[in-house]
């Protein structure tokens, strides 16, 4: 088989699936299905540019989804004026003096000899600007969280299309990245891995904590759409006449209008970022990775910056993680912190990248829409096979509803499991580099 | 100034707590870096063979203590330990056999093993949590106080208590037990020296004739059992709940990274400098500084750094900063 029919047959088969879902439950859990599908589609592209080209293992995928999500609410929003005029510009002011503190301390490191009068007067210089920035922001947080906090207590965004908000989060993700990749590139493989493990966990840790600045727990809900509202669809004539001239509930028509056009933007995304990501892959750029990749001291002794090189493309994945979070959030219409778990957003999609195939952008794409599918049906499937084990026992027998308790944990189970097997049998994936 | 009530204030609510949890974290760490100096690769799923075997000493736990059987004023808990132990070297041996093992025979990269162990982190994971649930379980019982707060101030007219925990006292014994046995294992036995031999130079090793899987299934089980007494004193100390156990997979790393991967040595003092800075950087220091300063100076804030929600980045940056100005580490570890 080749490798084109083989492609083509993969593909055809998720296609039949998200149909065969609209057939035999809804289509609007198809539609569900496709969308989410799309943007894992779009996560798994970032992480096989960071390990199908470059070998990197970014453990921190959360964490850049997370900060795209954030970019949506800064962006999209509309900003909360009386927050500003109580404490933005102290916030920002601290922001600044945070930031300065920092570049100070850098500079001054810079700037002396070593020894222990250096020493010092960096432990004088970044105590003085943290108690500075301290003071400085604290009153201005607490006079903004003050501001009403039932319905906002935090800045606000900037009001802008929240469109603008997909390429902003990518910035936002790539700029994280940039500090983790300086630190931890160019050292052991494993502390890459570990760095951004830490990095998601306080990303979340921000935004669950930094209530001014994302609401918190509160979350924000109610972010502006791209796509028009069911409930106005369903009050124009037009809408309501072409619904009922195709023989659909002029209800259930609106609800899939909007997650049609919601499929449109997404699909848009993702063959851009495909065709660029297939373009990078065949230039010469794309060729000097996998060579890096398959030998670093070989590649280093041709001339090439290894370390910089994997910077460029750690940070450009990360990239493309928080452009794939932006989206996601603009389709939930809210920022959910608690909603941020590392198993939903990093250790789904490095399965997704390993069974669609590392190295391969299709199978990456693949793997997305594959695992996403069986991601949403597991759990029905789990709770049915769990039904049927314990069907022998009697009602009300401990280890049945303890069994049945479980099910909900077989997920877990299920993507460990599907990691091993694949990474031990078939370690090249399903559509395998070429 | 008062300096007396300052110091036992201090102690209280910073010293004796960072001491407890330094040598939880160092038990940890000694585990992750011995899987590292032997197998050579960062092993993810520690955190949650802690958990593992956490669990299966308080299912032990659960048993002995419905059995009418209890250890006076400890914990029952700590007889549950060997059994706790067992389990949880009979659950890691038969990992290694199914997954880490060929990796290592087909002698695959370093990051090929760290994403398996990731895999093993998630079936574990899913395991503890479909045996015990997701949430919090308190199974510490015994004495609770060896010093409450009262009597101590009874004992010496002082305004501040000290409090010292029976938990945090076992703690610390068992600590300095298991890494005084380990130390004595490294370096005097000739199993350990062997291990240690392996870890140095693995060619040399085994062209002396020292069995490469020997040592492995030795590491395996050294690290069972350390891990298996950390969760467990971590969870009489503070509680037990899977989640915490894969996020204290952070700070143990950090501490491993800090020390130096690789150096038991190292593990131990990465595991205090992590948990003093932790605690130092989110106590609130208004009570000490209340005694220490007059009265004019006295803060009006809480004078803590950073909110307790972010002692996680307290390990991060130490980390980074380990990270970007010490890569091997304070008691140079072998990665680079």
């Amino acid at each position: 088989m080749s490798d084109k029919v083989k492609t083509i047959g993969l593909f055809a088969l998720v296609a039949v699936l998200i149909i065969g879902t609209g057939f035999v439950q809804s289509w609007n859990s198809a539609l569900l299905i496709l969308n989410l599908g799309l943007i894992s589609a779009v996560m798994a592209l970032g992480v096989n540019l960071q390990w199908g080209f470059a070998g990197l293992f970014n453990v921190g995928i959360m964490g850049f989804v997370a900060l795209g999500g954030l970019a949506a609410v800064i962006v999209a929003m509309p900003p909360t004026n009386e927050a500003w005029a109580a404490g933005g510009i102290r916030v920002l002011l601290g922001l600044l003096l945070g930031a300065a503190t920092i570049v100070g301390t850098i500079l001054t490191y810079k700037a002396m000899a070593p020894g222990k009068i250096r020493n010092i007067t960096l432990i004088g210089v970044l105590l003085v600007g943290f108690f500075v920035f301290r003071t400085v922001f604290d009153g201005g947080v607490e006079a903004i969280e003050a501001v009403n906090p039932s319905v906002s207590g935090y800045l606000g965004g900037l009001g802008l299309p929240v469109l603008i908000a997909w390429p902003i989060g990518g910035l936002l993700a790539a700029g994280a990245a940039w500090i983790i990749g300086k630190t931890a590139l160019g050292l052991r493989s494993d502390y890459l891995a570990i760095a951004t493990l830490g990095i998601a966990e306080i990303v979340i840790a921000v935004l669950k904590n930094e209530d001014w600045l994302s609401r918190g727990v509160k979350n924000v809900i109610g972010l502006p759409r791209p796509v028009p509202y069911e409930i106005d669809l369903q009050n124009d004539p037009a809408f309501v006449e072409r619904a009922i001239n195709l023989g659909v509930d002029p209800v259930t028509a609106s609800t899939l209008y909007v997650k049609l056009a919601y499929s449109a933007l997404f699909a848009v995304v993702l063959i851009v970022l495909l065709i660029l990501a297939q373009r990078a892959l065949h230039s010469p750029w794309g060729r000097m990775m996998r060579a890096i990749r398959d030998n670093e001291v070989a590649a280093e002794a041709m001339g090439k910056d290894v370390t910089a090189r994997h910077l460029q493309i750690f940070v450009l994945g990360s990239a493309i993680c928080g452009i794939a979070g932006a989206m996601m959030t603009t389709l939930d219409g809210q920022l959910v912190p608690t909603s941020y778990q590392p198993l939903r957003f990093t250790f789904l999609v490095w399965v997704m990248v390993i069974v669609g195939g590392s190295g391969n952008n299709l199978g990456a794409v693949l793997g997305g829409f594959l695992i996403w599918f069986l991601w949403v049906q597991v759990e029905p499937i789990g709770l049915w096979l769990m039904q049927t084990l314990t069907s022998g026992m009697s009602e009300g027998y401990w280890l049945r509803d303890h069994m049945l308790e479980g099910a909900a944990h077989m997920r877990l189970f299920t993507m460990g499991l599907i990691l091993l097997l694949v990474l031990r049998f078939s370690p090249r994936g399903l559509l395998p580099e070429k | 100034m008062d300096i007396l009530n300052a110091i036992v204030a201090l102690s209280n609510f910073v010293l004796i707590p960072a001491i407890a949890y330094g040598s939880q974290l160092a038990l940890g760490a000694l585990g992750v870096t011995l899987i590292y100096g032997i197998l050579r690769f960062s092993n993810f799923a520690h955190g949650d063979t802690m958990a593992f075997g956490t669990m299966a000493t308080i299912l032990f736990t659960w048993a002995l203590q419905s059995a009418g059987v209890s250890f006076g004023p400890l914990p029952t808990a700590l007889l549950a330990l060997p059994f706790g132990i067992a389990a949880c070297v009979l659950a890691v041996l038969a990992t290694d056999r199914v997954v880490y093992k060929f990796y290592r025979e087909v002698k695959a990269k370093p990051i090929i093993l760290v994403m398996a162990s990731l895999g093993v982190m998630f079936i574990f994971n899913g395991i503890v949590r479909f045996i015990i649930g997701p949430d919090e379980q308190r199974f510490a019982d015994g004495e609770r106080f060896i010093i409450t707060a009262r009597e101590f101030r009874e004992m010496t007219g002082l305004q501040e208590g000290l409090a010292l925990k029976s938990t945090q006292g076992i703690t610390v014994v068992t600590a300095v037990i298991v890494v005084a046995l380990l130390f004595w294992f490294l370096n005097r036995t000739r199993t350990g020296k062997s291990m240690r031999a392996y870890s140095d130079n693995e060619d040399l090793a085994l062209l002396s004739g020292i069995n490469p899987e020997r040592v492995v299934l030795v590491t395996w089980l050294i690290v069972a059992a350390l891990a298996t007494i950390a969760g467990v004193l971590y969870g009489l100390d503070k509680s037990f709940k899977p989640f915490t156990y894969f996020q204290l997979l952070l700070p143990i790393f950090a501490s491993a990274i800090v020390g130096g991967l690789g150096s038991p040595l190292g593990a131990i003092a990465g595991g205090f400098v992590i948990a003093f800075s932790e605690v130092f950087v989110t106590y609130a220091w208004k009570k000490v500084l209340g005694y220490m300063l007059p009265e004019s100076l006295e803060p009006s804030g809480l004078v803590q750094l950073l909110s307790t929600d972010y002692k996680f980045a307290v390990s991060f940056a130490i980390l980074l900063i380990v990270l970007l100005f010490k890569p091997t580490g304070l008691f140079k570890g072998k990665a680079v």
